[in-house]
């Protein structure tokens, strides 16, 4: 029992150590393909390590310029797509979490019909509504795209966390003399941190990654997303394996620092109860 | 004060649980919620107003072009009635494309499920190296699904790939695979590809309605003597239905809709062998023989009712009034 319960963190570790290892590995076959010569990616028979360590690739791909502007747009496009994702769910996912009201189902349908359009249909209707609107190659246009189709992940996750919350929580604050936004704002927001997160999280990713709308709605080279832009680095004429996989080890690192970043408010839930 | 929030947000979840209270008392419970129509509206705005301008414009726009004809280079003649609709069920690739369509999703989004389940219990434990195994899970997701796709038509090759070069090395096959070319691999490597991509998202959403879950009532169920199958059976399971009605829900629709897996992973292979709807769609407009945007645009509106209807039947099946009513 006790040997048991002093082996159990080790063998958790090394199923922990596996999953890793899934997860990372076909990433490293990236990195690896990232530090070889463009050629060595698609040589005959592969080679695991490179034959030939190449390693100025991510200096190469960091101080193109194009790459920069890629990278900024990325950055505008989803901060400013979840910002506007919360703004709007934040609110109708409360509202519908708390209040019966007519057309309440009918609403939450709604919202989750509006996900099941694949972008790729939709986006010959789109190009042509933001031309009529002359809003093709700006940065609204997609963000705009993005923020409306990942709304309905958000109030669904939202208002789940939202009605978990019990009334007799709000209603105390209520008796404390605090209207519906500020009890909505100081009270449940706090206590649905790990929805917000999790909404956060999921509405940013999405944004990055997004490819459809971004390529048909952005044709400015300067101010396409990295998903877009990147692509430049392998076509037909230039074959350029290496910068196209070392940039889109880039392209992954601020998700995960914004993941590092707002992480520990998604377990916080679970750490605080085992702590004994 | 972070410890006293998480505890109360702890104590909200049994509400949401169906295990103890009558529905009688859930609804008088709801009673002093009630609103009017009307007085929705200035919390339900935004949203409406980016759904409309967004996905219900455009959609009308495809609606329209379904029923209209086109030039081959993609001129608007007229209208053409259901000619396009009539055209596509008279396709001869339409029940593979549909066969292939229900593996496809049915299997990703049930392993993905499993899985995602048991990858997020396991993330809940506390051990050393959690934190890295966190950020390592992330990736996948945090990686562009078009690059992703690339990356996995290499590793998969049957000349240049890495896995077949590994296989062979550990001597695990004597021959090396043809995963994206051979008509009985690849199928099972598009699955596997999907699986792994769609894990993150679902592990982290089913973590998060995990750590909802108090401690308290599963310690509590323990002391009373339930096994641990017994506590994960009767109390984890039925507090994770919003979590997972959410996962579960969006993987059907996501699935379905990928399309950049399954284009560039079954780029090599002639006609609509592998394809799903989706891409069998933009196949239509852009890359088949018939170069037709009204049947491309029809079969973008069937798949709309598809997945529809799908998720209306799951929806019922696991009668989700119940689980966002709670």
């Amino acid at each position: 029992m006790t040997l048991q319960k002093r082996l159990r963190p080790y063998y958790l570790s090394l199923i922990g150590l596996v999953i890793t290892v899934v997860f990372v590995s076909p990433y490293a076959v990236m990195l690896l393909d990232a530090l070889r010569p463009s050629g060595d990616v698609l040589a005959s028979p592969p080679s695991f390590l490179p034959r030939e360590w190449q390693w100025n690739t991510f200096g190469t791909v960091l101080s193109d310029t194009r790459f920069l502007n890629w990278l900024k747009t990325s950055v505008v496009v989803a901060v400013s797509s979840t910002v506007i994702v919360l703004l709007a769910a934040v609110p109708a996912a409360y509202f519908t979490a708390r209040f019966r009201f007519p057309g309440r189902t009918a609403f939450l349908l709604v919202v989750l019909i509006t996900q099941m359009f694949s972008p790729t249909s939709l986006v010959v209707g789109l190009y042509r509504e933001f031309f009529d609107l002359t809003m093709v190659n700006t940065y609204a246009s997609i963000i705009i795209t993005n923020a409306a189709f990942n709304l309905a992940f958000a109030i669904w996750i939202l208002q789940g966390f939202f009605s978990s919350i019990p009334k007799d929580v709000e209603e105390a604050a209520h008796l404390d003399g605090c209207g519906r936004v500020r009890t909505l704002w100081h009270v449940m927001l706090p206590l649905t941190l790990p929805g917000l997160v999790t909404t956060v999280i999921f509405t940013f990713i999405a944004a990055w990654n997004e490819y459809v709308v971004a390529l048909t709605l952005m044709q400015d080279d300067a101010k396409k997303p990295l998903t877009v832009g990147i692509n430049s680095y392998v076509t037909g004429y230039q074959q350029h394996w290496d910068e196209l996989f070392a940039a889109s080890l880039i392209a992954v690192v601020p998700v995960v620092i914004l993941f590092a970043m707002i992480e520990k408010h998604l377990v916080g839930g679970l750490t605080a109860g085992s702590v004994k | 004060m972070t410890d006293q929030l998480d505890a109360s947000a702890g104590a909200a979840a049994p509400s949401a649980a169906p295990v103890a209270r009558s529905p009688r008392f859930r609804r008088r419970r709801h009673e002093s919620g009630y609103a009017s129509g009307l007085s929705a509206i200035p919390w339900l705005i935004a949203p409406i107003v980016l759904i409309a301008g967004v996905v219900v414009y455009p959609a009308i726009a495809l609606v329209q072009a379904s029923l209209s004809d086109y030039s081959i280079t993609g001129l608007r003649r007229g209208s053409a009635g259901f000619d396009n609709y009539i055209d596509i069920f008279q396709h001869d690739d339409l029940g593979l494309v549909l066969w292939n369509t229900l593996v496809w999703v049915v299997v990703v989004v049930a392993l993905t499920i499993l899985i995602g389940l048991g990858l997020a219990q396991f993330m809940s434990k506390d051990f050393r190296g959690r934190t890295v195994m966190r950020w390592a899970i992330i990736i996948p997701w945090a990686a562009s699904l078009v690059i992703t796709a690339r990356l996995f038509t290499l590793i998969l090759d049957y000349e240049h790939g890495i896995l077949n070069q590994l296989l062979v090395t550990l001597h695990i096959t004597g021959e090396p695979i043809d995963f994206l070319g051979n008509d009985s691999w690849v199928m099972p490597s598009m699955i596997g590809v999907g699986v792994f991509v769609s894990l993150p998202f679902t592990a982290y959403v089913l973590l998060a309605g995990l750590n909802a879950i108090p401690h308290d009532l599963l310690e509590a169920a323990r002391m009373d003597g339930a096994s641990a199958w017994k506590v994960y059976r009767y109390i984890t399971l039925p507090l994770l239905r919003p979590a997972m009605l959410v996962a579960s829900v969006l993987n059907l629709i996501y699935v379905f809709n990928s399309f950049p897996l399954v284009y560039t992973l079954n780029d090599r292979n002639p006609g609509f062998t592998h394809d799903t709807s989706i891409t069998y769609s933009y196949k239509l407009a852009f890359k088949a023989a018939e170069r037709s945007v009204g049947m491309s645009a029809a079969m973008g509106v069937i798949n709309v009712l598809l997945i529809l209807v799908v998720v209306m039947i799951y929806l019922r099946i696991i009668r989700w009034r119940e689980v966002t009513q709670a």
